[in-house]
C-alpha cells in the first residue's frame, strides 16, 4: 500500500498528539478528548454528505455505540475499553445494515427525517426502559485496555489516548475509503445517480455500504465519549444532539479527513469559550458563527486551506 | 453474421402518444446502424427499452440469445449494452478523468461478474489518458466535466459508455450540439474506437451526411414505427422517408406535391 501525503499528515497528527499527551494542561486534554470523540461521528457525516445526504438522526448510533459500551459494563461486567468500542462497532454495523435497507431508498428531506424518526424511536424506548436508568441514564467506568489494568490516576490519559488511536484509525481508513473506486461512487451519486446505474453500478449497494460505515463511525464516537464522560443517558439520540453533528459537519467542510476533526475541535472551543464567558449567549454565538461560515465560507472551514493552496 | 440485438414486437405507449408500434430490429455483431426519425418518432423510446429504462408493454428484447426485456439498466450494463444520452449525463462537479475513473472502478470492482468481458484494467489511470487520447479529451483531462463547452460534453458522455467495454453502444444524437465541421471530426474519434474494440453500434442521427457517412444500415422511426429499414442509399431515397423524415426542403422536386 502507498501512502499519500493525506494519510502521513493523519498518522503524525496522531503520534504528535499521543506523545504530546502527557505534558498537555488537563483542559486541554478533556477539550481535545471530546473534539476526538465528536470528530469521529462527523467524519461519518462527512461520508454521507459526499453522497449528497444529510442524516438528522446520527445521534442514534452514537447513542447505540456508547450504550454498547455501557451494557457490556453494567451487565456483563466486562469493563474493558477495546472490548467496549468492539461491543460499539458490532451493534452500530448490524443495525445500521438492517435500517439502511429501507433508507438507502430515501434522498433529501425524506432521508433526513426517516433518521431523525428512528433516532427518536431509540429515545422513546430508552426513556421508558427503567432498568437502564430511564432519562438518567446510568455511569460507565472502564477499568482495563485489552485485559490490563490502568491505574486510576492514569485513567483519563489512557481514555485520551485511546481516543487518539480510534480517531487517528478512523481518519486514515474513511481517506483511504474515499480515494478507492467504492469511495470515488459517492461523489458519483451525488451528481448523478441515473448515470451511476448506467455505467452499471449500484446506487442502493454503495449508500446502504457508506451508510453503515458512517453508522459504525458514529458508534466508535459514542463509545469513545461514554469512557470518556463516565455517563451516558437517552439525551444522546435527543434531536439536539443529531443537530450539532450536521452543524459541525457543515461548520467543518467536506474536502478532507481533517475538516471533520478540525471542525469539532473548532465547535469544542467556541462552545467551551462561549460558555464560560458568556453563559446565556453561547447558542447566540454558535449561531453567528455556523452565519457567517455559511455566508463567506459555503464548502466550511476547510475550504480556508485549500482557498490559500489555490491562490 | 451472428445476431446481437433481437428486438420483437416491441410496443410503448404513452396516454395517446405511440412511441413504440410493432417493433421488428435483428442486429448483427459489428453493424453500425443508424436510427432516423423526425420528432418524437420514437428513437429515444426505442433505446430506453433496450436498455431497461423503460419497459415495452408487449414484445422482447433479446441480447446474444438472452432475454433482457425485465432487466433494469444496471444489470444491461453489465451484459455490455451501454449508452450515451441524447442530454450529456456527467458527473459534473468531478473533474473528466475522475468521470471515467468512476465507470473503470465498477469495471474492476465487478471482476468476474462483468458480462464474459475482460474486466481487468492493471492501470487503471494509464488506461483512462490512453482513452482520452483516442476521444480528443487529454487537454481537458483535470477541467470539471460541469464546465465544458457541449462538443466536448457529448465527447466525455460518449467516452463514459465506452469505458465500461460495452458490447453494443447506442448512441443518441452524439453530434446534436457540435458545430457542423467538428461532427465528423467527433464520429471519426468515436467510430476508430468503436472498430478497436469491436463493438456493435446504434447511433440516432438528424444529420443525413453523418448518416450516409457511417452507417452500413438505416433504421427510419415515424410515429412510433419503423417505416423503412436497409442499406442507407436506399432507406434515405425511400419517398416515405423523404417525406416523413428527412423533410420536404430535402425532396426531390416532385415529392412534395405528392402529399
Ligand atoms: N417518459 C415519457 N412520458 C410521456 N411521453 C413520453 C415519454 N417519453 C417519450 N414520450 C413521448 O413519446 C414520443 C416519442 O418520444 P421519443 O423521445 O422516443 O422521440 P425521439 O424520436 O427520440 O424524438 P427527438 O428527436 O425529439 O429526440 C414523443 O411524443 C414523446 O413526447
Ligand atoms: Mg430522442
Amino acid at each position: 500500500m502507498k501512502l499519500d501525503r493525506t494519510s502521513f499528515a493523519i498518522l503524525a497528527m496522531g503520534a504528535i498528539l499521543l506523545i504530546a499527551g502527557p505534558a498537555l494542561p488537563s483542559w486541554m486534554v478533556s477539550m481535545l478528548n471530546v473534539s476526538l470523540c465528536y470528530g469521529t461521528v462527523v467524519l461519518g457525516m462527512m461520508l454521507l454528505m459526499r453522497n449528497g445526504i444529510v442524516s438528522f438522526g446520527h445521534g442514534l448510533y452514537f447513542c447505540l455505540g456508547a450504550y454498547a459500551a455501557g451494557l457490556l459494563d453494567q451487565m456483563l461486567k466486562m469493563p474493558d475499553m477495546l472490548l467496549m468500542v468492539g461491543a460499539a462497532v458490532v451493534v452500530t454495523g448490524v443495525v445500521s445494515a438492517i435500517l439502511g435497507l429501507l433508507l438507502a431508498k430515501y434522498r433529501d428531506i425524506f432521508f433526513a427525517m426517516l433518521s431523525l424518526a428512528f433516532s427518536m424511536i431509540l429515545y422513546g424506548l430508552l426513556v421508558k426502559t427503567a432498568s437502564l436508568g430511564s432519562t438518567d441514564g446510568f455511569n460507565v467506568a472502564a477499568k482495563t485496555v485489552a485485559g490490563f489494568a490502568v491505574a486510576p490516576e492514569s485513567q483519563r490519559l489512557m481514555v485520551y489516548s485511546l481516543a487518539v488511536v480510534f480517531a487517528t484509525v478512523s481518519a486514515f481508513f474513511l481517506h483511504s475509503y474515499l480515494a478507492s473506486h467504492q469511495g470515488r461512487l459517492a461523489g458519483a451519486i451525488k451528481d448523478n445517480e441515473l448515470r451511476v446505474e448506467y455505467m452499471g453500478a449500484s446506487v442502493m449497494r454503495a449508500v446502504h455500504r457508506n451508510y453503515v460505515i458512517s453508522a459504525v463511525l458514529a458508534g466508535i464516537g459514542g463509545a469513545l465519549m461514554a469512557v470518556n464522560i463516565g455517563h451516558i443517558d437517552p439525551e444522546m439520540t435527543y434531536w439536539p444532539q443529531s443537530g450539532e453533528f450536521v452543524f459541525v459537519a457543515i461548520l467543518s467542510g467536506t474536502g478532507s479527513v481533517f475538516a471533520p476533526l478540525g471542525g469539532a475541535l473548532v465547535f469544542e472551543a467556541i462552545r467551551s469559550f462561549a460558555y464560560e464567558y458568556s453563559p446565556n449567549t453561547w447558542q447566540m454565538v454558535l449561531g453567528i458563527t455556523m452565519l457567517l461560515v455559511m455566508i463567506f465560507l459555503p464548502g466550511g472551514l476547510w475550504s480556508l486551506f485549500t482557498r490559500k493552496r489555490e491562490g | 453474421m451472428a445476431v446481437i440485438l433481437d428486438a420483437r414486437g416491441l410496443e410503448k405507449s404513452f396516454g395517446a402518444v405511440t412511441a413504440a408500434s410493432n417493433i421488428n430490429v435483428a442486429v448483427e455483431q459489428d453493424a453500425v446502424v443508424g436510427l432516423i426519425g423526425s420528432n418524437g418518432a420514437g428513437k429515444t423510446t426505442f433505446l430506453n427499452m433496450v436498455t431497461g429504462y423503460l419497459k415495452p408493454s408487449a414484445g422482447t428484447i433479446h441480447f446474444e440469445g438472452r432475454d433482457i426485456t425485465p432487466l433494469a439498466p444496471r444489470e444491461i450494463t453489465r451484459l455490455g449494452i451501454c449508452r450515451s444520452f441524447q442530454i450529456p449525463q456527467l458527473f459534473n462537479t468531478m473533474t473528466v478523468l475522475d468521470n471515467l475513473l468512476v465507470g473503470v472502478g465498477i469495471v474492476a470492482a465487478a471482476g468476474s461478474k462483468w458480462g464474459a468481458r475482460n474486466s481487468a484494467y492493471d492501470d487503471p489511470v494509464k488506461a483512462v489518458d490512453t482513452m482520452l487520447d483516442q476521444f480528443g479529451l487529454g487537454s481537458y483531462r483535470n477541467r470539471q466535466a460541469g464546465l465544458l463547452p457541449e462538443g466536448t460534453r457529448k465527447l466525455l458522455d460518449i467516452a463514459m459508455a465506452m469505458v465500461v467495454r460495452p458490447r453494443i453502444l447506442l448512441l443518441d444524437e452524439p453530434t446534436s450540439g457540435v458545430s457542423a465541421d467538428e461532427k465528423f471530426v467527433l464520429m471519426d474519434m468515436v467510430m476508430a474506437a468503436v472498430k478497436e474494440h469491436k463493438v456493435t453500434v446504434l447511433f440516432v442521427e438528424h444529420d443525413m451526411d453523418v448518416v450516409a457517412r457511417y452507417t452500413d444500415r438505416v433504421l427510419a422511426f415515424y410515429e412510433g414505427r419503423i417505416i423503412a429499414d436497409g442499406a442507407p442509399a436506399t432507406v434515405l431515397d425511400d419517398v416515405e422517408v423523404r417525406r416523413f423524415v428527412i423533410g420536404s426542403h430535402a425532396a426531390p422536386a416532385g415529392a412534395a406535391s405528392h402529399a
